[in-house]
């Protein structure tokens, strides 16, 4: 499944804003600023861009981009839903659309003030509304936030494998080492496992610590086509594969018939098929890190460890840079920033180019995933 | 706490608590119940959907205990637990764990159904470790 997209098409341009608590200008300046960054990269100017894919969630749309960002030239659009797994999603809609011939140069972005406007980690929002939807279900009994939802198949991994919230502790270490070497990283001062044990408790079993921060910010990608990738500025980062999807029942995020299954079990085996590689090929991993223990489960998932195995896996220093599996050399959303995710692909982009901060020696094959239990997605890229 | 919104597909579960009764939503064709209520059974997508009164006890399957306030109404009912509770096949729902140490839950802890009265007089059914009698 998804052979069709194999290098295909390539990344070629990545633009990012300052990361900041506050950003003082709208999210459109953001996603503006960034978009002019990622087409700089690459050696082309805006209006050249012919496609563009938005998460959902985003509050800039396209029409807002035809007028402030120069975007008058688009012929094909897209959105992806369900937050973090957007970050690759939209890479999949744009790497589909350019293999089908309906666009040649594809801009994905996300744009939020996510720290300074309304945070996903509180609650007052809801508080003074009724609520609708799944959410009357869970609502009411206090299940208000991203923590207290996603504490729950941590929890239910303690019971099942018996994983250790000092096994999470290993996971926020290894982020903040990455995001100690990382100049773009909001949270920069080194952390031990005792420090995350110390760190106040937000939903238990998840810590502090166990949290990612909240960012204002803006990320773009630029995606063309295989023929044009080799002309631009930078060395291409090639689309091996790509694949999104379901595979279980679910709704909403808790909704499901088992926590210790997401869709990520699926979206593995598209992925890897798409690519035509396997996790034995991979030198390095970005994973969708909204909550510690997603990243032993996507590991789980996308073949690294056994099922259940990713709670030991990940201690030892193993996901450092300089480990055996390198995970979120940037610092990712608990350390650099969150920006719902496009920063992994961003990430992904500097090791195949060599320019990361923490630099994975003969980087080649970077497997970017999640595992955050709604629909998923997932890329693989490589090295020019 | 938000108070819900009822929709067609929940409002005969929110109109049940009313009276004092946990009724779920099964499929009349197959049988088996689903959660949350939806329009169709998504075991056998059959269409036509039978509520009835669910077991009045359930266990216990994940639970995480809110420490952190994330509303300033919240100061001062935070710890509370937020278990996911299962009820029978395919129906696995929220409560919390009334009356008891949040750090007394384990998986697979016995809870019993009991009705709460909220503002506007909206009563919601929630948990708590059952009594003595087990006939309860």
């Amino acid at each position: 499944m998804g052979a069709q997209l194999r290098e295909k098409a390539a990344i070629v341009g990545i633009g990012e804003t300052e990361y900041s608590r506050e950003s003082g200008r709208t999210e459109l300046a953001l996603a503006c600023e960034a978009i002019r960054k990622a087409a700089d990269d690459a050696g082309i100017s805006v209006g050249e861009i012919d496609g563009l894919v938005r998460y959902d969630m985003d509050p800039v749309d396209e029409v807002a981009l035809t007028s402030s960002a120069g975007l008058r030239n688009l012929r094909w659009m897209s959105h992806t839903g369900y937050g973090g797994t957007g970050g690759n999603a939209v890479i999949v809609h744009a790497a589909a659309a350019i293999a089908a011939g309906l666009a040649t140069t594809v801009v994905c972005y996300r744009s939020l003030n996510e720290r300074s406007g309304a945070r996903y980690g509180q609650g007052s929002t809801w508080m003074s509304e009724k609520v609708g939807g799944f959410e009357q279900m869970q609502m009411p009994w206090g299940l208000l936030t991203p923590a207290q939802a996603f504490g729950m198949f941590a929890r239910r991994h303690m019971i099942e494998y018996g994983w250790t919230s000092e096994q999470f502790g290993a996971v926020a270490v290894a982020l903040r080492t990455h995001g100690s070497m990382n100049p773009r990283a909001m949270m920069r001062k080194p952390i031990t496992v005792a420090d995350h044990q110390a760190s106040r408790m937000i939903a238990d079993p998840l810590h502090l610590l166990d949290c990612c921060i909240e960012s204002d910010g803006g990320c773009a990608v630029i995606v063309t086509t295989a023929e044009r990738a080799r002309s631009l500025r930078k060395p291409p980062a090639w689309i091996m594969g790509a694949a999104q999807g379901s595979g279980t029942r679910a709704r909403g995020i808790i909704f499901r018939d088992d926590l210790a299954t997401t869709e990520a079990h699926f979206t593995a085996k598209d992925v890897y098929a798409s690519a035509g590689v396997g996790p034995a090929d991979i030198d390095a991993v970005m994973i969708y890190d909204h909550f510690t223990p997603f990243i032993p489960m996507a590991l789980e998932a996308y073949g690294f460890c056994g099922r259940g195995e990713g709670g030991p896996f990940v201690e030892d220093g193993r996901i450092h840079f300089d480990g055996e599996l390198p995970v979120n050399t940037h610092g990712g959303n608990h350390s650099e920033a969150y920006i719902h995710g496009l920063p992994h692909i961003i990430e992904a982009t500097r090791q195949l180019r060599g320019e990361s901060s923490a630099q994975v020696p003969g980087c080649e094959v970077v497997l970017s995933c999640s595992a955050v239990a709604q629909l998923s997605a997932a890329v693989i890229l490589r090295k020019d | 706490m938000p108070l819900p919104r009822p929709d067609h597909d929940t409002q005969p579960f929110w109109d049940a608590a009313q009276e004092g009764r946990y009724v779920v939503p099964r499929c009349a064709a197959c049988g088996v119940g689903h959660w949350p209520p939806g329009p169709m059974c998504p075991h056998c997508f059959g269409d036509e959907i039978a509520w009835g009164d669910a077991p009045t006890r359930g266990s216990v399957y994940s639970w995480v205990v809110a420490t952190h306030p994330v509303a300033e109404v919240l100061v001062d009912q935070v710890p509370y637990a937020i278990a996911l509770i299962d009820l029978e096949p395919g129906v696995r729902v929220v409560g919390n764990v009334v009356g008891c140490d949040p750090s007394a839950i384990q998986a697979g802890l016995a809870v019993e159904v009991f009705f709460e009265e909220r503002e506007e007089g909206v009563r919601v059914p929630n948990f708590r470790i059952p009594s003595g009698n087990l006939e309860a």
